[in-house]
């Protein structure tokens, strides 16, 4: 029953992976003339048609989606347009690792934080720490990386002058970006756990441990938090979304080498491959997380069952 | 007499009262905005770049000399239109969609919702994203047929709103329409709308006169609390150059040029992303606050 349920959605998956690139495909190709048509000052005919002619843009459509998918197939993304010399799998695998890195920490501070925060919320409920917990989850919620960035810039940079502000190497550099990109999710999870922890503290088990006697501490972390817990992995797929586009303004403030700031970077030079290439690797990243996320969210709880 | 009964209510809770005014404010600023500015927000003045804060410039000046407080004002012109917009574009939408699933059911509500579905499990910020570098990357531009120029002209004269406006519509009707739907299948197995059935009235006037005013409340709901959602995209849009088109001002993009000199003038970036700050604060406390009081679970 939960094996063929997997394998549903894994082919689900698969099938938004193809849909996907279909339409990164088609969108690309709405450029009419060709990447090379455009421009301050045009190339010559000649250059055009030869440039057209490298890059297989003079055959027929339905062949270019053909190599083009099992381009994918083989992990090819092809050349980018602008930077010379250089394919999107070489540009992925320059910067991804910093991102990837980036991402990693934030992730772990919107755990660590949020967690213990929507725990303390929930025992403490009701009284002045919950609401000042909340507060601040709210707080965290609706105050976005871009603005949050500016501002621990401006405290820890420039006023206090105790972390670097930009770059990327050292421990001390991932401070700043990681809590600016992982305070919102923290945020998120901590309500979700608080709100989960009110429910289940309620329940009847945890009277009976109540009545057995054990400390206050074994309770809430043995068997209140495990059973809340659950519902706070649903929102770890959707939060891979945020971590994933979190990371294009954070890279961006942040003055740090990812794939992120890449990706911007080829927005703004209308570099076709390179943000079709990335925008198929994180809706990739994406679609596989809410797979493993739902994936794990039924083995996690036996009492789920899916046909 | 119920009505008047939830005007009450929601006036007797705090934080809808105070999260209200402040977008009260808000709107009041950006539709004053001419009146408000001490400058207009495309005034260039070379001998005045990077000014701090003073007298003559309350938030200083970016760039190009720019009065920051001006674009301020005025980017809130643009941030309001989009969140509105944006809600009622996907509350049209979604609400249709979804109470036509959920009303005919069976096919017509499978082939629909798999739309959904799909739209759903769909990255929307990376559609988003590539949704814009198409219309704005030249197809628009060089297009020969007149109903895209058209359409090209009239985004160029809101400043890049309109694909902005497109572009969150695209996305942000599916939440809504899986909603509407959830509610429409239970609404409609009431007896009320059984009796309607009987007496012969047709489709249309059931989901409009009995199948509608019942989801009314929560689709507000939940419409407003995506309203920041909204905000946020175009602010991020306008962030990565993807949004409204310069000298438009938009907080995203006062906060990306702003964040380029941060170290040597802050305030560039700091008053910008203070004013984005405040007004997700404000209407993300108007969603939940409303949430509360219309007791709404979603």
């Amino acid at each position: 029953m939960q094996l063929s349920y997997i394998i549903r959605r894994a082919v689900y998956s698969l099938f938004f992976l193809f849909l996907l690139a279909t339409v990164t495909f088609f969108l690309m190709h709405a450029v009419p003339g060709g990447p090379f048509s455009g421009g301050e000052k045009p190339l010559p005919r000649e250059i055009v048609e030869r440039l057209m002619r490298y890059y297989h843009l003079d055959r027929p459509v339905w062949r270019q989606f053909l190599e083009y998918l099992w381009n994918i197939v083989r992990g090819d993304l092809g050349p980018s347009y602008t930077q010379r010399g250089r394919t999107v799998n070489e540009i992925i695998k320059d910067h991804l690792p910093v991102s990837a890195q980036l991402g990693a920490v934030a992730f772990l501070v919107a755990v660590f934080l949020g967690i213990p925060m929507g725990i303390i919320a929930a025992v403490k409920f009701n009284t002045f720490i919950d609401y000042f917990c909340m507060l601040i989850a709210v707080a965290g919620i609706s105050i976005p990386a871009m603005a949050l960035g500016p501002l621990l810039i401006y405290i820890f940079g420039v006023k206090l002058r105790v972390l670097p502000v930009a770059q990327w190497g050292t421990w001390k550099h991932m401070v700043l970006p990681a809590f600016t990109l992982g305070i919102g999710s923290s945020a998120m999870i901590a309500r979700l756990t608080r709100a989960s922890m009110l429910q289940v503290i309620r329940a009847d088990f945890i009277r009976t441990a109540r009545a057995k006697g054990l400390p206050e501490s074994s309770i809430i972390l043995r068997h209140a938090l495990r059973n809340a817990l659950i519902p706070v992995v649903t929102v770890l797929g959707p939060l891979f979304g945020a971590l994933v586009t979190g990371t294009l303004v954070v890279e961006q403030i942040f003055c740090i080498p990812g794939l992120g700031r890449f990706f911007v970077y080829s927005i703004t030079d209308r570099d076709y491959p390179v943000i079709m290439g990335v925008t198929l690797l994180y809706g990739a990243v994406i679609i596989i997380m809410n797979f493993v996320v739902d994936a794990s969210y039924a083995l996690l709880d036996p009492r789920i069952t899916y046909d | 007499m119920i009505r008047n009964k939830i005007i009450r209510r929601v006036l007797r809770n705090k934080r809808v009262v105070i999260a209200g005014s402040v977008v009260l404010f808000l709107v009041i600023i950006a539709m004053l905005a001419p009146h408000i500015a001490p400058y207009p927000y495309d005034k260039v003045d070379f001998g005045h770049i990077y000014q701090p804060p003073s007298k003559e410039y309350p938030f200083g000046t970016d760039y190009l000399g720019r009065d920051i407080f001006s674009r301020i004002i005025y980017g809130a012109r643009v941030s309001l239109v989009v969140a509105f917009a944006g809600a009622a574009i996907s509350f049209l939408i979604g609400t249709l969609w979804g109470m036509t699933a959920g009303y005919f059911k069976g096919t017509v509500d499978t082939l629909l919702m798999r739309i959904v579905d799909f739209l759903y499990a769909f990255p929307s910020m990376l559609f988003i994203i590539l949704l814009m570098v198409v219309f704005k990357g030249g197809v628009m531009q060089i297009s020969t047929t007149a109903f895209i120029r058209a359409i090209n002209a009239i985004d160029n004269a809101m400043g890049g709103l309109l694909f902005i406006m497109i572009g969150i519509g695209a996305v942000s009707w599916v939440g809504i329409a899986r909603l509407t739907r959830g509610l429409t299948l239970s609404i409609s197995s009431e007896q009320y709308i059984e009796a309607a059935r009987a007496i012969g009235n047709s489709p249309v006037r059931i989901i409009l006169r009995h199948v509608f005013p019942n989801l009314f409340g929560p689709c507000v709901v939940y419409v407003t609390l995506q309203i920041p959602g909204y905000i946020l995209t175009e602010s991020f849009l306008s962030f990565i150059g993807l949004g409204v088109i310069p000298p438009t001002p938009s907080w995203g993009g006062m906060i990306a040029e702003g964040c380029r000199v941060l170290l040597v003038y802050p305030h560039a970036a700091l008053f910008p992303a203070a004013a984005l700050a405040l007004t997700m604060i404000a209407f993300t406390f108007l969603g939940d606050g409303l949430r509360d009081v219309l007791d709404v679970s979603l």
